[in-house]
């Protein structure tokens, strides 16, 4: 009983930040373990933002993030570094929130990120938790204003955001299995999934026989994976997730974001709850309406989509 | 106890199927007929709560107090679309929800005529044994669970699963329904004044559903069954007494009963056959 929300606003840049753990905490009750977010600010004209991990934040008692010497997680960045170098990025801003995540904004030759991204994952415990123009994925232990104050966000400039509260059921509690995932290699495209998905390590084995990487075991992985897997053989996104109702197994609910789009689709049973609120200048949703209400304090209209439904929202 | 049985019209009266329910009431054991937690109340004594701040505990014994002091008529303001608000209401009440509820709002209720200004979350009136709920927008999945009894009306459009598993009462919904409508419903009728998802009906055991638009496709042993004279007046005067403004005319609509292929309520179980031939 996992927790997901989006909000989008329509051609004006606002405070996305807030309105995103205002909703996300409205429905800490689903999945107290982690919360995520994955936030679009202004995109930059020119380079990429990164966020990336160079440690495991775990629930156990001696997770690595606890054991690791502050020195090695310092080492590992260096040698991102030297990475980037090597592939002629280069670095114009840096900043961490905490000792083992850090944001860079930075410059590269191509659009194309894929041999850069793999080779920054062979530092070891280092994960790329998104690159993009305008995406920000932040995701960590804890609700979601402990995540939102810990990192930062609640002055996140930006128009549309998804995010995700967790309730571990398939995999871990720790970072890497927490929500969003970004679309690798994919820039700007992050998922946040309710549900399960039974023929998850089939289509898993399809995807990696493809080039694809995984770097979880958590089943939701798979969507943005998946996404991105269309997306690139020229698929636009709504078609995809139309596509993904009929391949994808399961009971789900789940909340796409691109660079200037929202999408959500729900399984063929209705299984799993979604409240939609729509509005000619802003279009929430989530779980529950709890959480929209978080937002929206006056008495608003919502209706829950239909099975097998999938909408798609522009900036 | 012999002179009881005879005036008995209710539960034991009926003819069910199986073996077990008949036995599931005894009207000589008083606590079946006695409520806890039931007060007399005066319509026209009202008072409001402002659920603002406030969580759902905390309202539902505010409700159970106002009772208590024999007010009949309660507003609720500001509701704030919370979960479980109002459950377990055992009385003749008029309660008023300025505003939506969230997630299983009205369950188990009994006796209450209930009007809600704005939508509900998942599995409203859950459970609900008597009484009116009244919903001036849209209703989420589950609407009507396990109904027993009463009249369940949403004026916009229901969710999936609407009167999954009711065992009675009317489920009344204005504009359309969501997939699996009247699953493994047992008894009662729903009417949906507009279209239905997939797989409706399905699996029912018994029960009727009216659908004045078209369902999109039936389930597993539900079937198209015949109308009535009777049946259509009845849903004239439903239709109407609910002020649904319903395009579609009582005569057009079509009627979905189970088919029965699935009824083995007799058949013993296979440890008991197990038993008996030895």
């Amino acid at each position: 009983m996992c927790g997901i929300a989006g909000v989008i606003n329509r051609k004006k840049t606002v405070n996305v930040g807030e309105q995103m753990r205002l909703m996300l905490q409205g429905i800490k009750h689903r999945g107290p373990d982690s919360t995520g977010y994955a936030m679009y600010g202004t995109p930059l004209k020119t380079g990429f933002i990164m966020r990336f991990k160079v440690s495991e934040n775990s629930a156990e008692k001696n997770g690595s993030s606890k054991s690791e010497d502050p020195s090695v997680l310092l080492d590992r960045k260096k040698q991102v570094d030297a990475i980037m170098k090597k592939h002629g990025a280069k670095i114009l801003k840096q900043s961490s929130s905490t000792p083992y995540a850090f944001r860079y904004e930075f410059t590269y030759k191509s659009d194309d990120l894929e041999a850069l991204a793999k080779d920054i994952e062979t530092v070891q415990n280092t994960e790329i938790l998104s690159i993009g123009k305008g995406l920000e994925l932040i995701k960590d232990l804890g609700d979601a204003t402990k995540v939102a104050d810990q990192y930062g966000l609640n002055k996140f400039m930006g128009t549309h955001g998804i995010g995700h509260t967790r309730m571990a059921t398939e995999s871990d509690v720790d970072i890497k299995s927490a929500h969003p995932y970004w679309a690798f290699p994919y820039q700007d495209v992050a998922v946040v999934h309710n549900g399960q998905l039974t023929n998850y390590w089939g289509n898993r084995r399809i995807l990696e026989r493809n080039g694809y990487r995984f770097n979880s075991n958590c089943d939701s992985e798979i969507i943005a994976v998946y996404i991105a897997d269309k997306m690139s053989k020229g698929i636009d996104l709504e078609k995809a997730m139309n596509d993904s109702l009929d391949e994808l197994d399961g009971v789900f609910t789940y909340i796409v974001s691109t660079k200037n789009q929202l999408g959500m689709a729900k399984d063929h049973m209705a299984a799993k709850p979604m409240v939609i609120y729509e509005s000619k200048d802003i279009v929430a949703c989530a779980s529950e309406e709890v959480a929209i209400r978080n937002i929206f304090p006056h008495e608003i209209i919502t209706y829950d989509p239909y099975e097998a439904e999938v909408k798609v929202w522009q900036v | 106890m012999a002179g009881l049985e005879k005036k008995v019209t209710a539960f034991q009266d009926e003819n069910l199927s199986g073996r077990s329910q008949k036995l599931f009431f005894e009207v000589t054991e008083e606590e079946n007929f006695t409520y806890y937690g039931n007060h007399d109340v005066d319509f026209n004594k009202r008072t409001s709560i402002d659920c603002e701040g406030m969580d759902a505990k905390e309202l539902n014994q505010k409700i159970k107090d106002a009772l208590k002091k024999g007010y009949g008529s309660i507003v609720i303001k500001n509701p704030g679309a919370k979960h479980s608000l109002g459950v377990g209401i055992l009385n003749k009440l008029n309660l008023i929800f300025e505003g939506s509820l969230g997630y299983f709002g009205l369950g188990c209720i009994d006796g209450p005529t209930v009007r809600i200004n704005g939508r509900v979350g998942w599995s409203c009136a859950e459970n609900m044994m008597s009484g009116k709920v009244v919903i001036e927008n849209n209703a989420g999945s589950c609407f009507g669970a396990a109904l027993r009894g009463g009249d369940l009306i949403v004026k916009g459009d229901a969710g999936a699963r609407t009167g999954i598993d009711m065992k009675g009462g009317t489920i009344l919904v204005g504009g359309n329904a969501g997939a699996y409508t009247g699953f493994m419903m047992q008894r009662g009728r729903i009417i949906v004044c507009g279209n239905v998802s997939a797989n409706m009906g399905d699996s029912m055991y018994d029960g009727i559903i009216f659908v004045g638009g078209e369902p999109k496709s039936l389930g597993t042993d539900c079937i198209e069954g015949e109308m009535s004279d009777h049946e259509i007046k009845w849903l004239e005067q439903k239709i109407k007494n609910a002020e649904i403004n319903c395009k579609v005319p009582a005569s057009k609509f079509k009627k979905y009963v189970a088919g029965r292929m699935l009824w083995n309520y007799d058949n013993l179980e296979p440890a008991e056959k197990k038993g008996i031939l030895g």
